[in-house]
């Protein structure tokens, strides 16, 4: 038995792991049941092109309208060394608006040693003035492995107390916006603020100077102008929390993994199907919208009532495949004992479908 | 999700198809639905990009954003969607009939018929009201104008909005949500929304499974997504391109013409795909018998339309952005009613839907085998007419001795449920006493008492009407609530324009 790291890189194949940015932490928080995702995850593979090796690509992709114009939102937004948006946030946070705060741009240079270092002097630095942090470069324990998040992302120090600012190019209309869009920020969010409070907390300062409110700057109603909206992110914080401690346990899931398994893009795309099947996957429909690997385990669990939606199982008293399910409620199986009341309650309801479409009465 | 329909998705899965679960079309169905197919500019606020717009197979309409960023362009297409759609909707504004009100003492008119848009999904829906949003609050004059039916288009975008959130309208309705209302799939409710992949279950081409059709519709290179959002390979491989080659030309009319023949060519291939499919469902939907309450709710959409084009002939102003406390509460009261009525309207003209409530016990089926239709209760001041049946069921009975029922074939009727005796076979004998639905005198004229023989369907339903609640009046609202809303004259200028709702709008909210 080999140590750890050796034993995620053996399953990369050769290759350095994937980066992961803010996004793809936040969707390790969509389905932490999933031992194939916190396998392939914690190892660093590139799941996408994995998943194109093996004939189900994903589709996540961007349009470049909707880039374009998220830059150019951020780039309005923070214009004129943040005058805008210091407005914006301290009137939001309801603190009087300083005269001025510093600026730090902490974006540029490829190096990353030594943007970190000069994030984490300029955040934990002296002083605790008004200040903006902009592209910060901050880290993530992420299974035992150290992970650098770039976020798009502003730190407003007011009032002596962070504030982490992330700016989206979704419309708020009638102060309203998609509710999809606003828990996929949140969850964002709480990365960095997560990230944010444990390089506070490393310099020996209180990571509760980081708070949990998260203020979200978009354009109001259908014009560029921005407005912005606290989200208070404790709950996302508490699953990111679970879900990154649940990867730092890696070593427990990766003792039910057989030992020659491989994500290795090199390998034959029929060894990598056999190689993925021995380790369990948790699909759900919400997958497809997270999960780059989605289309095939969608595929492998066609027969299986999970790919019909969590309600649609529970409906037909937790029975894992359509076939069971079929055969129960035709009692054409005897049920196992504990399948008794599920039993019963399908072949009511196989009963009374063929009773109405039979055309008897109402 | 009832067991039942978690059933039928199952059988879908085992049978490569769609699987019925409605016997009868539970919304109305317009001989000249106006299809309306938009899309959307990614990225931007509702953007229009473009739109296929048509109330008969033949007759799709294309219309095109050139660049959606641009603000005159946008109020362009809304000027030209409006061109297609108020008529369409004064079309309907021919006929009147009376109806009487108060107990036949007044009567009131209403449109013999009305307006019927369909979308492809529930995005589509959002569309049309945040553009209704966009739109409304515009005026024809002042610093931005626009065109004078822009603003009488929003209001009218927004009414339509306003009705697909009311159960059981069918004033706007999104395809995919009157499909699944009639059909379970072998898919999960998120795939679902996907119209293609969804028509692909229900009726998929010969030789081929459902689930093999649906996997087909799902590749945007073959079958583009049926809006508003637009396929991101589309727009970073075509779209951009062609909408670059527009803008470039702007000195030359000849090649303006072309790019703009091309764009137009790009995004009617979009939206094709997606008209036929809104056809075939229209098709298919039409086979289908209406149950019998469909008519009645359909005069609730009548009686909306006649009532918001009564409130725009009299100068109406447009829709608040947000419902006072009032408003809001008689809304959702209105809403919960309408969701309840709906549920049951569904059971009653549906046995297959009945069945759904069957199985969880608020409804079983049994035959009449015991009846004295010519009981009298004299215990009271005065007689009355209170005939007894008994009905024996093979079905779990999950109601209390006491309770009412009723039956969709007497929907009139009430049954009071006397007697309960649990039989050794497994069957239960229910004794009923019966009042209401048999005339004013003390014998039931033939028909209003279930005979020995019959097959009956009970229920805890109530299709009976539930009488609104009180609500004080707007002036009036409780502290609770925020209290009475500041009237407008003492009214402080809000920042964030007019979060109480009413008024102009920002005339200078601009869209890019």
């Amino acid at each position: 038995m080999t140590d750890t790291p050796q034993r995620l890189a053996g399953i990369r194949g050769g290759v350095p792991p994937r980066r992961h940015n803010a996004r793809t932490i936040a969707a390790l928080t969509g389905n932490p049941g999933c031992t194939r995702r916190a396998v392939l995850d914690s190892a660093g593979v590139d799941k996408p092109r994995l998943a194109e090796r093996i004939g189900f690509p994903a589709r996540f992709g961007q349009s470049r309208f909707a880039i374009t114009r998220g830059n150019a939102f951020e780039a309005q937004v923070k214009a004129d060394g943040g005058v805008e948006l210091l407005r914006l946030v301290a009137e939001r946070l309801g603190v009087p608006v300083p005269a001025g705060a510093s600026w730090t741009d902490l974006g540029g240079a490829d190096d990353l040693p030594d943007r970190q270092e000069r994030s984490r002097a300029a955040l934990t630095g002296g002083g605790d003035g008004p200040a903006l942090f902009d592209h910060p470069l901050l880290a993530l324990e992420v299974a035992g492995r150290r992970v650098h998040l770039e976020p798009d992302l502003v730190a407003a120090r007011l009032g002596g107390r962070f504030h982490v600012v992330e700016i989206k190019s979704f419309p708020v209309i009638d102060g309203q916006a998609d509710p999809a869009k606003v828990v996929a920020a949140a969850i964002q969010s709480a990365v960095y603020v997560l990230a944010l409070r444990e390089l506070l907390a490393a310099e020996g300062h209180d990571p509760d100077l980081v708070s949990h409110e998260v203020v979200l700057v978009c354009p109001r109603d259908f014009a560029n102008q921005p407005v912005a909206s606290l989200l208070d992110v404790r709950k996302q914080l508490l699953v990111l929390r679970r879900q990154l401690d649940r990867m730092d346990r890696i070593d427990d899931l990766l003792a039910d993994v057989p030992a020659g398994f491989t994500a290795d893009l090199t390998a034959d795309p029929a060894t990598l199907t056999a190689a993925l099947s021995t380790v369990p996957a948790r699909y759900a429909p919400e997958c497809l919208a997270a999960c780059e690997l989605a289309y095939f385990c969608r595929h492998e669990a066609r027969d299986h009532t999970t790919a019909l939606g969590r309600p649609v199982r529970e409906a037909l008293g937790g029975i894992a495949e359509v076939g069971e399910v079929l055969a129960l409620a035709d009692g054409l199986r005897a049920p196992d004992p504990e399948q008794a009341e599920a039993a019963a309650l399908l072949r009511a309801a196989a009963r009374l479908r063929a009773d109405a479409l039979a055309g008897n009465p109402a | 999700m009832s067991t039942l329909r978690a059933l039928a998705k199952a059988r879908a899965v085992a049978a490569g198809v769609a699987q019925p679960v409605a016997t009868v079309r539970h919304l109305h169905l317009s001989d000249r639905p106006l299809v309306l197919v938009p899309l959307a500019m990614a990225g931007e606020a509702n953007a229009p990009l473009a739109a296929l717009v048509g109330a008969a197979p033949e007759e799709g309409r294309l219309l095109v954003v050139p660049q959606p960023r641009n603000r005159d362009q946008r109020f362009a297409f809304a000027a030209e969607l409006a061109a297609i759609v108020l008529p369409h909707l004064d079309s309907f504004r021919g006929v009147s009939e009376a109806v009487p009100v108060d107990r036949g003492r007044d009567v009131r008119y209403r449109y013999v018929d009305a307006p019927q848009l369909l979308v492809p999904n529930p995005a589509g829906v959002t569309f049309l009201r945040l553009f209704g949003r966009s739109t409304r609050f515009r005026r024809p004059d002042g610093e931005y104008p626009v065109h004078p039916s822009v603003p009488l288009l929003g209001r009218w975008l927004t009414f339509f909005a306003e009705r697909a959130e009311h159960p059981g309208s069918a004033a706007l309705v999104a395809m995919t949500e009157a499909l699944t209302l009639h059909w379970a799939t072998g898919q999960s409710a998120v795939e679902d929304l996907h119209l293609p992949a969804l028509l692909g279950w229900i009726d998929p081409p010969a030789g081929s499974t459902g689930a093999e059709a649906a996997a087909r519709a799902e590749d945007p290179s073959i079958c583009p997504p049926a809006g508003p959002a637009t396929d991101p390979d589309f727009d970073n491989r075509r779209l951009a391109a062609a909408m670059a080659a527009y803008a470039g030309t702007e000195d030359d009319p000849v090649a303006r013409a072309g790019a703009y023949a091309e764009l137009a060519r790009l995004l009617r291939d979009q939206l094709a795909p997606t008209w036929e499919l809104m056809w075939r469902g229209v098709g298919l939907l039409r086979a289908l018998p209406p149950g019998a309450r469909v008519a009645g709710r359909w005069d609730g959409d009548r009686d909306a339309f006649t009532g918001y084009a009564e409130h725009l002939d009299a100068g109406g102003g447009p829709q608040p952005r947000r419902d006072g406390a009032v408003a809001a509460a008689v809304r959702l009261h209105r809403l919960e009613r309408a969701l309840a009525s709906y549920a049951v309207q569904r059971a009653y003209d549906d046995p297959l839907v009945m069945a759904e409530h069957r199985l969880t016990g608020e409804a079983f089926v049994g035959d009449v085998t015991l009846a004295d239709p010519k009981r009298v209760d004299d215990s009271g001041k005065r007689p009355v007419l209170r005939p007894r049946i008994q009905v024996v069921t093979t079905e779990p009975v999950a109601v209390p001795v006491g309770a009412t029922l009723y039956s969709p074939a007497r929907p009139a009727q009430k049954a009071k449920v006397v007697f309960l005796t649990p039989g050794a076979d497994g069957k239960t004998e229910v004794v009923l006493e019966l009042s209401g639905g048999m005339g004013r005198g003390l014998t039931a004229p033939p028909g209003t008492v279930p005979e020995v023989g019959e097959r009956l369907c009970l229920t805890t339903l109530s299709d009976a009407y539930l009488p609104a609640g009180n609500f004080p009046a707007a002036e009036e609202t409780p502290w609770t609530h925020g209290g009475p809303p500041a009237t407008a004259s003492e009214a402080p200028a809000a920042p964030d324009g007019d979060p109480a709702g009413g008024g102009a709008g920002d005339p200078a909210e601009e869209w890019s």
